[in-house]
């Protein structure tokens, strides 16, 4: 039987591969069309080298992070592995998620991804999804919101910040070649950022 | 989408397997990896390792060789490969006097290859690193990811790679790989598209009479759209921006590469550099050495890129000197 963060990585893979055209669509546009292949590919193999029963939700991400590490590859590969493997040692050792952990995940996630990529936010990257989410969890949190909710506030958030990323030019990863040509089309890297975090907000609530 | 293909998912595998069926005098594939080595070893001498996504061939595998590379990494078509198959082919290359990593300036692989670096120096192993940025097509500032690496960095494998074969150490070979890399600037166009297999459609498109200036080897869009014209009046745009970089003057000498994108008949190619050649002479600019051909390709993609290398009596003498490899071959 098959562990709620197993369940909760598969559902994620799940989301990233049914929208594996839509994220390659997006990154033909200003990059060289293979994010949704690549993550799909990194996804696929996530299901089936996590052992369905593992239950220390620390030791499945760090599977999960490694996995992505050795088969997405281009930059999405080092900056999502590294994220799933600081988010790792968030969980190590736990079998269950409080709102308290999830803010600090997010925090490791992010410093990960701004340690390896080198990104600040405001550069047309996953960051612009991601740190906004997490000030709003943070916020929510703060008046005494549940986890939940907190993840409700931080997915409004991280979609607005999608949408930002159309609005300005890419000046990190393979994007910032085109210049203001950028403009007017959304990030790749922070729209499976967002759709991730939807996954865990919608099966924490399901 | 037509190819000559058995399916998008075993492409590189079966590339790779193909290659060393086709060479195995020259490489051999290390068991369970995407990795290319020297048939013969490496062992006494600096080894280099380059690699990246694949779809660029001859590079690098066939680049792999004596007088050349030492190890070369495939990754998935256009995608940087992971750290994990990179750490092994500094391994496997790796003869005992340390390992020269030539990367190509893309985000993916420098953090790739760099995270290989830091596991292989866990293990003792000397490694350092180069990053390649020829492409003067994309502005260099503080704003970007910087210069992509495009044909120019085959120029660094030759030079380094003779350097190494002579016997120059880690930091010799790292030495004269940077001065060739202080030295060379490329620029490329498009006429088509290429089409990546995974994603069955062209990565842009263009109009009959549409080209693309400043295009890398991704078929990621160039940094201008504009109507065709004639071959001498398309090596011009890319020369002056070339020149532009103030380095190449009259009475220098240069090598030229004419590098064709996978899709520009040979035809072409030797047209582009018959008026290369002729703005060189008018110039004052003697042409050491020339190579046109398919060196650093883009899939499918027609067009083509001029790199230019200007070369001193060091970089002159390693240029000359023999290499034997798949792709390329010196006596």
């Amino acid at each position: 039987m098959a562990t709620r963060v197993y369940e909760c990585l598969k559902a994620i893979g799940d989301k990233i591969i049914a929208n594996k055209d839509f994220l390659t669509d997006l990154d033909r546009e200003i990059g060289d069309a293979d994010h949704g292949v690549n993550m799909a590919r990194g996804f696929q193999a996530v299901i089936e080298k996590v052992p369905e029963d593992e239950a220390d939700i620390g030791a499945a991400l760090k599977k999960t992070g490694m996995t992505l590490l050795s088969t997405v590859g281009g930059a999405s590969g080092p900056l999502y592995g590294t994220a799933y493997m600081e988010v790792a040692k968030i969980f190590a050792g736990k079998d269950t998620v409080n709102a308290e952990d999830f803010k600090l995940a997010l925090e490791a996630a992010i410093a990960g991804i701004q340690k390896r990529g080198k990104a600040e936010k405001g550069e047309k990257t996953m960051l612009d999804a991601l740190m906004p989410a997490h000030d709003a969890f943070s916020e929510q949190l703060a008046s005494g919101a549940d986890l939940v909710t907190a993840l409700d506030a931080a997915c409004v958030a991280a979609n607005e910040g999608v949408e930002f990323t159309k609005t300005i030019a890419a000046t990190k990863g393979r994007a910032s070649y085109l210049g203001e040509r950028s403009i007017g089309h959304q990030d790749p890297g922070a729209t499976s950022a967002t759709m991730t975090l939807e996954v865990i907000r919608d099966f924490l609530k399901g | 989408m037509k190819k000559l293909i058995n399916g998008v998912d075993n492409i590189v595998d079966e590339m790779l397997e193909g290659m060393v069926a086709a060479y195995p005098q020259y490489i051999r594939r290390l068991d369970g990896f995407d990795v290319v080595v020297r048939a013969g070893g490496s062992k006494g001498k600096v080894a280099l390792v380059s690699g990246g996504g694949s779809g660029h061939e001859p590079a690098h595998g066939g680049y792999v060789g004596k007088g050349m590379l030492d190890g070369a990494i495939a990754g998935a078509v256009f995608t940087s490969p992971t750290p994990d198959q990179v750490y092994e082919a500094i391994k496997a290359a790796d003869g005992g006097k340390g390992v020269l990593l030539v990367i190509k300036n893309y985000t993916g692989d420098v953090m790739n290859f760099e995270m290989a670096a830091d596991m292989a120096r866990d293990e003792g192993i000397e490694v350092e690193q180069v990053i390649t940025a020829d492409d003067v097509a994309v502005e260099n500032s503080t704003w970007t990811t910087g210069r992509r690496g495009i044909a120019g960095t085959i120029f660094v494998h030759k030079i380094a790679g003779a350097c190494a074969e002579a016997g120059g150490s880690l930091a010799d070979v790292k030495r004269v790989a940077e001065k060739v890399i202080d030295n060379v600037r490329s620029m490329g166009m498009a006429v088509d598209a290429c089409t990546v297999p995974a994603a069955g459609k062209p990565s842009f498109d263009l109009a009959d009479d549409e080209i693309e200036i400043g295009i890398g080897i991704h078929g990621e869009p160039g940094v201008n759209r504009e109507k065709i014209g004639t071959v001498n009046e398309i090596s011009d745009k890319l020369l002056d921006k070339i020149f532009a970089e103030g380095i190449y003057n009259s009475g220098d000498e240069v090598a030229v590469m004419v590098n064709g994108m996978g899709g520009t008949p040979l035809m072409e190619l030797f047209v582009a550099n018959k008026h290369i050649k002729e703005v060189l002479d008018g110039k004052g600019i003697k042409v050491a050495k020339t190579l046109v051909g398919n060196y650093m390709t883009s899939l499918d993609m027609e067009g083509f890129s001029i790199t230019l290398l200007k070369v001193d009596d060091e970089l002159k003498k390693l240029l000359n000197a023999p290499a034997d490899t798949p792709a390329f071959v010196q006596v």
